[in-house]
């Protein structure tokens, strides 16, 4: 896919975000392990020298500063790649953070496959499932750079612990400017009767496609965002199994532990329909660029289509 | 002015309060809870800008106890304090308490940070040092570490942090009683040379007797002398301090059970310190 250059960068929209609100409110802090200038966060020091700063390849003391700044008042942001955010920081994160409901957002960059040429090491598949199961963490994916920009406001009006799986680069845009974003609502992006997409992240674009491509064969598709996957919004996914009965997700993360689970969780005990999960199927993580590693773990339009056919044959 | 006589004789009634709460359950971390008196009596008592009636005061001084399990000091000096009631101590780890094990910032009266997995209050600390510069409240931040606990990796990237941030209002103590739960701290992974790895991170460094409130004195006036760095003050402490079972059981005093008896008796002992003093 071609890069539109009419459309910016997710980490221009974030800098930017932060860039004016720091402005407003003396209380957010963004602090950065040595990864500020991939996230967009760098130049953010330059004017705001005591309240933007890095603290080194250390990633457990930016949480634990984090921590330590919420309870001192202040709205920290703690910046770095998905797997240091999460994995390597995960007791950080759920003692000193989410435990004590210290008001930290955490921003964790290049979630599953965005980590490209970083490979396997980089490349988290497991983030969400561990941050599901840890009570007051809420979990917003963003899709693109119109619900990014309306939700940064609402994330910071949130007070408690809050992760952002953020995709930082350029990516195709799903939302008009007139979307209206709400923090703890799915979207339902397009309607149909015959079976329910629900997706989160990179993977809506692909669903997009999906509806269209089974547009063709006669399938009507429901296309749903879960941008929040932790407080999901049960009532947004029931309704919609209620009326097609048949789910396909999809995801850039695990089918374990990922949204799939967290869909499942919710039809199991309110309306148990079959779900199909499109997603990384337990694997770890390789280097290549997203074209590649998008056909390499199954996260291709197609791939949804033909998860959405099997269902609908059987 | 230090009121020597009338803080020796809180850090008695500390120590019952502690022996109480703790024999009251039967059991718990009452080492490490002992060898910390002197210094909450002498930060609670005599040195930190608090207010115990309004504890969320705005740029009061802070107290972290990175060692979590150093809770029951910490709760026995607070309820004193008048934070919360004497009776309340009685909760200690019983259901629904709002004195568990561990610190806990959002459940305890006057807790400034939830601690207990060991490492991490000072990273917090760090953050609050921080957060006090930016807002220029002139607060002292405080906070204590177990010699066991800077075995963690996250101590000493919070340490090379408050030095290169030239945080000079932080002070931070060492309770250094030798022993940690599987032995003594030299023969399980020793700390030493423990003066020059905190010189090395850019830190003022004192040592003083942990049960010395004098000493202890004297190091935090020089500590509130430095323009541009953190302070470490190594308290050289006995683990279970004033109780003769929790000094004779020694590593095991680190969480230990207490029997009626010896409750008793721990307390008859601490009430004929009194007429030591």
């Amino acid at each position: 896919m071609i890069p539109d250059n009419n459309i910016k960068e997710m980490r221009q929209i974030l800098y930017e975000f932060l860039d004016q609100k720091m402005e407003e409110d003396e209380r957010i802090v963004v602090i950065d392990a040595d990864l500020s200038k991939s996230n967009g966060t760098y130049n953010l020091r330059k004017k705001y020298p005591n309240r933007a700063f890095d603290v080194g390849v250390a990633e457990q003391n930016m949480a634990g500063i984090g921590a330590g700044m919420a309870a001192y008042g202040f709205i920290p942001f703690i910046s770095t790649f998905v797997p240091f955010a999460t994995r390597r920081i995960c007791d950080q994160v759920a003692v000193s953070i989410a435990y004590a409901n210290r008001n930290v957002k955490i921003i964790g960059s290049d979630p599953g496959i965005a980590a490209e040429l970083n490979g396997g090491t980089h490349m988290s598949f497991e983030d969400i499932g561990v941050f599901r199961s840890i009570p007051n963490m809420v979990i917003f994916e963003p899709v693109d750079v119109i619900q990014l920009k309306k939700a940064l406001p609402q994330i910071v009006e949130y007070e408690g612990p809050l992760y952002i799986r953020f995709f930082r680069k350029w990516t195709p845009t799903v939302f008009d400017e007139d979307y209206e974003f709400n923090l703890f609502k799915g979207d339902l992006i397009k309607e149909g009767k015959d079976i329910t997409i629900i997706a989160s992240g990179i993977m809506v674009y692909e669903a997009l496609l999906a509806c269209k491509k089974l547009k063709e064969k006669g399938i009507d598709g429901e296309l749903i965002n879960i941008h929040t996957i932790k407080p999901i919004d049960r009532d947004c996914i029931i309704k919609s199994a209620r009326k097609t009965n048949r789910v396909v997700t999809c995801e850039n993360h695990n089918t374990i532990g990922g949204l799939r689970s967290a869909v499942t969780e919710v039809l199991s005990e309110s309306y148990p329909v079959i779900v199909k999960g499109i997603g990384v199927q337990d694997r770890f993580g390789q280097v290549g660029k997203l074209p590649y590693l998008k056909k390499a773990y199954g996260l291709e339009a197609d791939n949804i289509v033909n998860a959405c056919m099997d269902i609908i044959n059987n | 002015m230090l009121d020597i006589d009338l803080l020796n004789k809180k850090c008695i009634d500390i120590r019952k309060l502690i022996v109480n709460q703790i024999g009251g359950l039967g059991v718990g971390h009452i080492g490490g809870s002992l060898s910390v008196v002197e210094l909450l009596v002498y930060l609670y008592y005599h040195e930190m800008n608090i207010d115990p009636k309004n504890p969320d005061m705005e740029g009061r001084d802070r107290f972290i106890m990175s060692k979590g399990h150093g809770g029951p000091a910490l709760y026995s000096v607070l309820a004193d304090k008048g934070y919360f009631s004497i009776e309340e101590l009685d909760t200690l780890n019983k259901p629904g308490t709002n004195l568990p094990s561990h610190c806990d910032m959002l459940k305890t009266r006057g807790v400034d940070m939830t601690t207990g997995s060991l490492g991490q209050g000072l990273s917090c600390a760090v953050g609050m040092a921080l957060g006090s510069k930016i807002k220029s409240d002139d607060a002292y931040i405080y906070c204590l570490l177990g010699d066991g606990e800077i075995q963690e990796g996250q101590i000493w990237e919070a340490a090379m942090a408050a030095g290169h941030f030239k945080l000079n209002r932080l002070i931070v103590f060492l309770d250094y009683n030798k022993m940690q739960i599987s032995g003594t701290v030299e023969e399980i992974m020793d700390i030493e040379p423990v003066i020059d790895k905190w010189k090395s991170f850019n830190w003022n460094v004192y040592r003083a007797n942990g049960h010395n409130i004098n000493g202890i004195h004297k190091s935090v006036i020089e500590a509130k002398k430095s323009k541009d760095k953190p302070t470490m003050i190594i308290l050289d402490t006995i683990k279970g301090k004033g109780v003769s079972f929790a000094e004779e059981a020694k590593v095991l005093s680190h969480s230990m059970t207490i029997s009626e008896d010896m409750r008793i008796k721990a307390i008859k002992e601490l009430d004929s310190e009194v007429d030591n003093l």
